[in-house]
């Protein structure tokens, strides 16, 4: 499979489990999450509201909530959900290999 | 004096200086720890709901005993002080969707606190937003309670939250009638106004049922339930709330320095769901109120000296105001811990031009 478009980020180990994790690429800052059941997911890194790290919030099963107004977004699909934020989080495909985690941003 | 409106040309300037929806100073703190610190938890709130709502049943039917005595006089201030003082913090608590982990529960206490209090549930959602965002920024944040000079008058009107209902029932006519204000277009966005309509709307409907119950009685009693402890027992939430920003810099990036945190006993702790822990409220938002003494510990060694009381606070608060009333440039300068002992000059803040 090629790897065009793939970056390597963080190794998978570096997430807890229920926990997301900052990464930045060029101007690029990306929000990477492992969900309570080890699945890896990826979405833009700042909050659609304003430009707060999403990584700095609390995961809760699927959610993310923002550290600064309680903003909800499905991390699996992006989703709002609710004010105070009411723009979708762009969301990245991701795989894991070698014990690495990569996302597609291309 | 400078323009404290959202729509002067002080928003505008603040965003020219780098100071709208800016980078805020926050202290280290491991990710596990804070992780620890925002968790959520029921068990608190449905105590500490139980027993506010415990409290206020009481002293209304303290107050029903004593309807047409005298004794009615201090039971309606007991009632009033139990039922408004702790709505401020309610209403805050569940607004920023922590106070519970179980989200219905904060939306409906949200809902009974917002009326309690008398702010809109929508408007104020979002002008607290912006409070966060840009905590005492002027032209930016519109919950700046004391400003430079304080307007006195305000401050004693307010007391009996006079001016705020005033201006809270005329925002309640007009949302009702599907129309905003210009400067709450400045922070609320479009699709958000039918909630904001529905609401007034529903408001409107207990302010009348409550008049109408007045009438069918023949009696003013139901008003002195719902609707005047609004007003009577807002002293103490101004009480509360003067301490957390006022006389203290403006136009700083710095919650350790537009912000105080001042020990309280736990009666008012209780009142005031942990708000005495303002920097740490600030700083950390998401943090819950149950979870901010602990947090407190965590980062006490890079905020400034705590306030030791209400009273340390307000012998600083009242000579602050009372001196920014003859000069706008003052304000006090908190010391923070390490080399850094002012506000940076570059956002001090200075009168406008
Ligand atoms: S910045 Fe994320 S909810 Fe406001």
């Amino acid at each position: 499979m090629s790897n065009a478009g793939w970056i390597e980020t963080c190794r998978a180990d570096e997430i807890d489990e229920e926990d997301v994790l900052r990464f930045d690429h060029g101007s690029l800052t990306l929000a990477i999450y492992r969900s309570a059941d080890g699945k890896y997911y990826a979405t833009d890194g700042l909050c659609t509201h304003e430009q707060v790290h999403l990584a700095d919030g609390l995961v809760m099963g699927d959610i993310i909530e923002c550290p600064m107004h309680n903003g909800r977004f499905d991390y699996r699909t992006g989703e709002a959900k609710g004010a105070p934020v009411c723009v979708n989080l762009k969301t990245y495909p991701v795989k894991v290999e070698g014990g690495r985690v990569l996302v597609q941003i291309g | 004096m400078r323009d404290y409106s959202l729509t002067g040309p002080e928003n505008a300037a603040a965003r020219a200086k780098g100071l709208a929806s800016a980078e805020w100073y926050r202290c280290a703190i491991p990710r596990k720890r804070m992780k620890e610190l925002m968790q959520r938890r029921d068990g608190p709130a449905i105590r500490d709901t139980i027993t506010w709502f415990a409290a206020i049943i009481g002293s209304g039917a303290l107050l029903y005993l004593a309807w047409g005595t005298w004794w009615a006089v201090p039971a309606f201030l007991l009632y009033s002080v139990i039922y408004a003082g702790p709505s401020d913090s309610r209403w805050h608590e569940c607004g920023h969707g922590t106070a519970f982990k179980t989200r219905w529960m904060n939306d409906v206490l949200y809902q009974i606190a917002s009326f309690m209090v008398v702010r809109e549930p929508t408007s104020w959602r979002w002008s607290h937003a912006r409070h966060h965002t840009d905590t005492i920024i002027v032209g930016r944040d519109p919950e700046i309670a004391a400003t430079r000079p304080p307007s006195f008058l305000t401050l004693a009107l307010n007391a009996l939250h006079i001016k705020n209902t005033i201006a809270e029932l005329r925002r309640v006519v007009l949302h009702s009638l599907g129309r905003m204000t210009e400067a709450e277009k400045d922070y609320i966005p479009e699709s958000e106004y039918p909630k904001v309509f529905r609401a007034a709307r529903a408001w409107l409907a207990v302010y009348l049922a409550v008049i109408a119950a007045c009438f069918a009685m023949g009696s003013v009693m139901p008003l002195f339930f719902i609707g005047l402890p609004s007003l009577f027992g807002a002293w103490l939430h101004l009480f509360f709330g003067l301490t957390q920003h006022a006389g203290l810099a403006e136009d700083t990036l710095d919650h350790r320095l537009n912000s105080r945190t001042v020990y309280m006993n736990p009666v008012f702790r209780f009142m005031y769901w942990n708000m005495n822990y303002h920097i740490e409220h600030h700083m950390f938002p998401m943090v819950p109120y149950h979870a901010l003494p602990a947090l407190h510990e965590a980062i006490k060694a890079d905020t400034p000296p705590p306030y030791p009381s209400c009273w340390a606070a307000y012998r600083e608060i009242i000579p602050t105001l009372l001196r920014q009333a003859k000069d706008p440039t003052y304000f006090v300068r908190r010391p923070l811990p390490g080399a850094q002992l002012e506000p940076s000059t570059s956002f001090a803040a200075a009168p406008a031009a």
